[in-house]
């Protein structure tokens, strides 16, 4: 026992020693956090819009109020005339302009049916979609407000509600994300790159000459990866929860688990990169190409899975990552269980005995 | 201490095929207790497999082997805790100070915490390591590199060392150095088998044995074997048994 804790000091010395690396391990989950969770957001805030208002009654005083107060919009400029409107987008800076038709106010209350248009700078596409869809929210609210005490004839009003994160905040997905990508980052790469390492410098061949067991080489360096990764796990939950307000809804002892599982699950891939090949170079190439490429790119972490092609989204089934981040947005924003998991935590555990029985298999053949 | 009578590594008829290939084929030889044993053979003679074996890495395909009086396919871990070994890698950990190495490879051998500090401090001695024992090894001169990783094998006081090309890439002086190291330990009775590619270095040696294409074509002391193939230096020896 003495022996393995001699093992795992001097590799917390390796990793220690090597500020750079540390210093980018627990700060690239900060940073990656802090870009996707304040830049990198699809919410648009307070964009600029232009009103002409032909009727200023009542009516269209409220209707202006609540799209002005609802926090994605703030007025640049009151329009006296059509011809303003162009002027207004051509500087830039104005996104929307809303018009008002004359007696708006009047037309609602005698014929229930009142026009306003909506104008959308489409250069910039996205922006004008999400900010239209805004403007006809806020429309449709304030609409069903003042028709809550008169009677109409087939009323069909879709009341849509966002469970599970009702602002629509990307910040809700990206803290699940990064940790998804962390966790085999550091767990995958950094085993790799430090049983490598060994090899590398020929201390492997006196590990292996010496009493030590090649189960407990490969424990030993395994401990400290975990921890360390369980440590930044834990930066990223906690700052998304303490910055941005993403909730762990489930239980923290199902997160915990499912953590182990995937961490595990990476390890063992890290051990099974680590054993085909013998240079850290390679094992950082492989690491990058093989694992965290497709991991961002396929695992559903910033592109929808069902919008790929299918060759594409079979492709995507034999990555880990695209399961666990179905488990872990499922325990931190649905709070659901194994109960539900079933089935991406059995994958996941195939996955392990698979690369497992791989390397063990691997490291036989190199012994004979 | 003169080499004794007691053999220390006794193998027999050691064959080793990978596949059709044989590595090794029929090698017999003993160690003596103290003896500064040379083995030698150009690059794919199979020194490094005959050296895997005896280390306990690797299980011979057949023949009989006995290393520390240990049989190598049943108690390689008794084998394992008596042997040291050092390769031309040096083996050391550059990030870690000379007295961490030599802390941690005491720990993997079991050394207690006592045994463990007095073997530092009578390392940090007698290679005059003082002043340098809290920088990395990476700011070590290689000879130094060299000296340390030496003593780092003999940490556990092994029976026999197992020195695979100790002195590649170093200068004529710190090897000379370095074979003193080696005289010295022989004299406390350590056993050394080294490999090497200086034939001056063979010279040193008590006996060496010549592998060729896996087989031992040669094995006596230095003199004899110069007397054998009338040849005036090791290198020649060993040039007319590379050649054929």
């Amino acid at each position: 026992m003495n022996q393995f804790i001699g093992f795992v000091r001097k590799e917390f010395y390796h990793i220690f020693r090597d500020y750079r690396t540390l210093l980018i391990l627990f700060g690239m989950p900060v940073v990656q956090l802090l870009i996707f969770g304040f830049a990198l957001t699809n919410d648009i805030k307070n964009a600029e819009i232009a009103i002409l208002d032909k009727s200023k009654d009542d009516i269209t005083r409220q209707l202006t109020a609540k799209i002005l107060s609802s926090g994605y919009f703030q007025l640049s400029e009151n329009l006296e005339s059509e011809e303003g409107i162009h002027a207004a987008f051509k500087k830039g800076k104005v996104k929307l302009v809303l018009i008002f038709e004359p007696d708006f106010g009047e037309k609602t209350e005698r014929d229930g049916n009142a026009s306003m248009q909506v104008l959308a700078d489409a250069s910039d596409p996205n922006v004008a979609r999400i900010l239209t869809n805004y403007v006809t929210g806020i429309v449709n609210v304030f609409q069903n407000e003042m028709l809550r005490d008169r009677k109409l004839p087939i009323e069909i009003n879709p009341e849509v509600k966002m469970l599970y994160n009702a602002e629509m905040k990307s910040v809700f997905m990206f803290v699940p994300g990064v940790i998804t990508v962390l966790l085999l980052l550091i767990s995958a790469m950094m085993t790799s790159i430090s049983i490598a390492r060994e090899k590398e410098m020929g201390t492997m061949e006196v590990l292996l000459v010496s009493p030590l067991k090649p189960l407990q080489i490969i424990v030993g360096k395994v401990i400290p990866y975990v921890l360390l990764a369980f440590g930044i796990a834990a930066i990223i939950v906690l700052l998304g929860y303490f910055v941005f307000g993403v909730p762990i809804r489930g239980s923290l002892i199902v997160l915990l688990i499912y953590s182990i599982i995937y961490i595990v699950l990476s390890l063992s891939l890290g051990i099974f990169i680590s054993s085909i090949v013998n240079s850290q170079q390679i094992a950082m190439m492989i690491s990058m190409v093989a694992l965290l490429l497709p991991t961002i790119m396929l695992s559903g972490f910033i592109f929808p899975i069902e919008n790929m092609p299918l060759p594409l989204q079979w492709l995507s089934n034999i990555i880990p990552a695209r399961w666990f981040i179905i488990i872990i947005r499922g325990v931190m924003l649905k709070a659901i269980g194994f109960g539900v998991l079933w089935k991406e935590t059995l994958i996941l555990l195939g996955m392990i005995v698979f690369f497992i029985f791989l390397s063990v298999k691997k490291f036989k053949i190199r012994l004979e | 201490m003169k080499p004794t009578a007691e053999n220390i590594i006794e193998v027999s008829h050691l064959w080793k095929k990978f596949g059709s290939f044989a590595a090794n084929k029929d090698l017999t030889f003993n160690v003596k207790k103290g003896e500064i044993f040379g083995f030698l053979g150009a690059n794919g003679a199979g020194k490094t497999t005959a050296i895997k074996i005896l280390c306990g890495l690797w299980t011979p395909t057949s023949g009989t082997m006995k290393v520390a009086g240990f049989d190598v396919y049943t108690e390689t871990n008794k084998i394992k805790q008596n042997i040291g070994y050092m390769s031309q890698k040096f083996s050391l950990y550059e990030d870690l100070t000379p007295v961490e190495n030599i802390r941690f490879y005491g720990g993997i051998y079991g050394l207690d915490k006592k045994r463990i500090q007095a073997k530092t401090n009578q390392a940090l001695k007698s290679l005059s390591l003082e002043d340098v024992k809290d920088r990395p090894v990476s700011a070590l001169p290689l000879g130094w590199k060299q000296k340390l990783a030496f003593t780092v094998s003999m940490v556990h006081e092994p029976k026999v060392v197992f020195l695979d090309e100790p002195t590649g890439g170093v200068d004529p002086i710190t090897r000379r150095q370095f074979w003193n190291m080696i005289y010295e330990a022989a004299s406390r009775g350590v056993t050394i088998f080294v490999t090497t590619h200086y034939m001056d270095e063979a010279e040193y040696c008590d006996r060496v044995s010549i592998m060729v294409d896996g087989e031992i074509r040669a094995l006596d002391t230095p003199d004899n074997l110069k007397k054998q193939f009338s040849a005036d230096t090791m290198n020649e020896v060993f040039l007319k048994l590379a050649r054929g």
